[in-house]
């Protein structure tokens, strides 16, 4: 996923002298090509990232794009107030990078599990969160981040969906807007499991099951607190939900689809579950897979 | 208004200050003037800006770290002509921009702040920024001494040296008291000089209420390649007798009487 991001970047500033990346001494093979092609559009921070964000902002100020790039928790709760303070309040166009996005690393150990980071997003006003769970998803939010001139934050897991075998690639990618990855053989079925972010894999498996068999499998990869006046539409079509994220329960995202049903006129009932991950993965070191299969993760 | 000298100038900021900390009954007056004389200096002598533009792309960029001292700055640019006094009746109060924390809803406020640490490392971004586009703008930051606790100003301080940030300028308000105590006996910063020096910093030290001093050391010409950083000496209360040193200064408003006396020793009347 970061490669295909690099990737989209290193060809955007090409006709872009404003975007500006700056690094927390992280990207190792994975900034190199950028580096050396912009110069003069690359910082490296050091590892510091609270002055790394403070900075982002000052540049944002001076009409910079600024992307500030690490991974797990470093430029996301290290600097949680220079989001808060210095971006989000003056509005700023800045995107933070977050690589390793939920237990991408979970091997590494509890510093390194991005699990409580929509909680930290979605509570400013200003951020929109974007959490791409396929290529074409990418692409899409590259395109939208481009366009954008407020604070953004992109969430990056380790790998693309491999279990789905022909990924749908709409071109109608909008903020706050649901996306059909997978139907299931029932097309009236007014189920769905609803995901954001890369957990695409597992929710394919679970649609497998037989307890699943008849929910469709949508995505919603860009949200957060101004787009929750487009949910309502969205999910009174369905009879139930399961919204699937590979974070806590507490203030992620099956908690934003929960507070944007309960403030809207409901036209029916529409029945929402949540799967996030067991808080007891916090006490656990194990690869990705690992840690979800133990947690039973998306079962 | 039309003023023209500094001195006069930061009588007038003192003034404000006072009567606007008063009005609201807000805080922080004790810090407001120990930096009226550095913001008098600045905006009389060194910074380019043009009121009726705030967002001149040319203009030199100030940025008040330390922003619950805000109120001398409003009164400056009140002074200056960014808007008028009268505007400044409303800090503080229900609905306004002013807010008693610096407000980059405010003309000519560049950075809202509050929490202390955040304006170095923003201030570093402009710098950053005005490097590769060969800008000549230039970018000064104010500090207060507690504010020093703050680990982002030291990671700012390294990557403004390290990156020759030499249109970057540090200013400290070495008023030696914080918030419960003096600076000595919450975390000592002394040796302070060293301390940026060792980061590669050029460092003078100035008192911070002497005009001439101030003038000179904040003009423009930076020959030297790497960040300045001032340290100014300063008297938190500076200007009335009873605030002087006195960290209660640091919460308390004055009331009617006490503002009389402080004006009357400032040598002005509003």
């Amino acid at each position: 996923m970061r490669n295909y991001f690099i990737d989209l970047l290193t060809k955007e500033a090409k006709s872009n002298n404003k975007i500006m990346l700056m690094v927390g001494d992280l990207g190792f093979s994975v900034v190199e090509n950028f580096k050396e092609k912009y110069p003069k559009q690359f910082i490296n921070a050091g590892v510091a990232e609270q002055n790394m964000t403070g900075m982002a902002a000052g540049l944002a100020s001076e009409k910079f794009h600024v992307f500030t790039y690490s991974i797990a928790n470093f430029n996301t709760f290290r600097c949680s107030e220079q989001i808060r303070n210095d971006i989000d309040y003056h509005n700023y166009n800045v995107t933070v990078v977050s690589v390793g996005g939920g237990l991408s690393y979970g091997a590494l150990g509890y510093s390194h599990h991005a699990i409580q980071d929509y909680a930290l997003m979605r509570s400013f006003p200003n951020m929109t969160i974007y959490a791409p769970g396929t290529r074409s998803e990418i692409a899409n939010c590259m395109k939208q981040i481009f366009k954008s001139k407020s604070p953004a934050y992109l969430r990056l897991g380790k790998t693309l969906p491999k279990n789905l075998k022909k990924p749908n690639q709409p071109h109608d990618y909008a903020p706050g807007k649901w996306t059909k990855i997978l139907e299931c053989k029932n097309r009236e079925s007014k189920k769905c499991i609803l995901t954001t972010g890369a957990v695409i894999d597992d929710a394919v498996k679970m649609q497998k099951k037989e307890e699943f068999s008849n929910y469709h499998i949508y995505s919603l990869p860009i949200w957060g607190m101004k787009y929750k006046t487009l949910q309502a539409q969205q999910i009174n079509k369905w009879d139930e939900i399961v919204t699937l994220e590979d974070h806590l329960e507490d203030g992620g995202f099956g908690s934003y689809i929960l507070e944007c049903n309960s403030s809207i006129q409901k036209v029916g009932e529409t029945k929402i579950k949540l799967k996030s991950l067991n808080k007891n993965v916090c006490n656990t070191v194990g690869d990705q897979d690992n840690l979800k299969e133990h947690f039973k993760f998306a079962h | 208004m039309k003023i023209n000298s500094s001195v006069l100038l930061s009588k007038y900021i003192k003034a404000y200050t006072l009567k606007m900390v008063s009005k609201a009954k807000a805080s922080h007056v004790g810090g407001g003037l120990s930096i009226s004389d550095l913001l008098a200096v600045l905006y009389n002598n060194i910074l380019y800006f043009d009121s009726q533009k705030p967002l001149l792309e040319s203009r030199d960029r100030f940025i008040l770290s330390k922003g619950h001292c805000c109120a001398a700055l409003y009164a400056t640019l009140a002074l200056k002509n960014f808007f008028t006094l009268r505007d400044l009746n409303s800090f503080a109060q229900f609905g306004s921009n002013f807010m008693s924390h610096a407000s980059h809803k405010v003309k000519g406020v560049e950075f809202s702040t509050g929490s202390l640490g955040h304006g170095l490392p923003y201030a570093v971004g402009k710098a950053v920024a005005a490097k590769s586009r060969n800008k000549k703008w230039e970018v000064f930051v104010l500090l207060s001494d507690g504010e020093l606790n703050e680990g982002s100003n030291w990671e700012a301080t390294l990557f403004a040296s390290h990156h020759n940030l030499n249109n970057l300028t540090i200013i400290v308000d070495y008023n030696k008291l914080q918030s419960l105590t003096t600076v000595e006996k919450t975390i000592k910063i002394e040796p302070l000089k060293d301390k940026f020096e060792s980061f590669g910093c050029y460092v003078s030290e100035v008192n911070g209420h002497d005009h001439k001093e101030l003038k000179n050391s904040l003009s423009k010409t930076n020959k030297k390649n790497s960040p300045k950083v001032i340290i100014a000496h300063t008297v938190k209360g500076k200007g009335v007798s009873f605030m002087e040193n006195r960290v209660e200064w640091h919460y308390k408003s004055p009331d009617k009487d006490q503002l009389e006396m402080a004006l009357n020793e400032i040598g002005v009347s509003l």
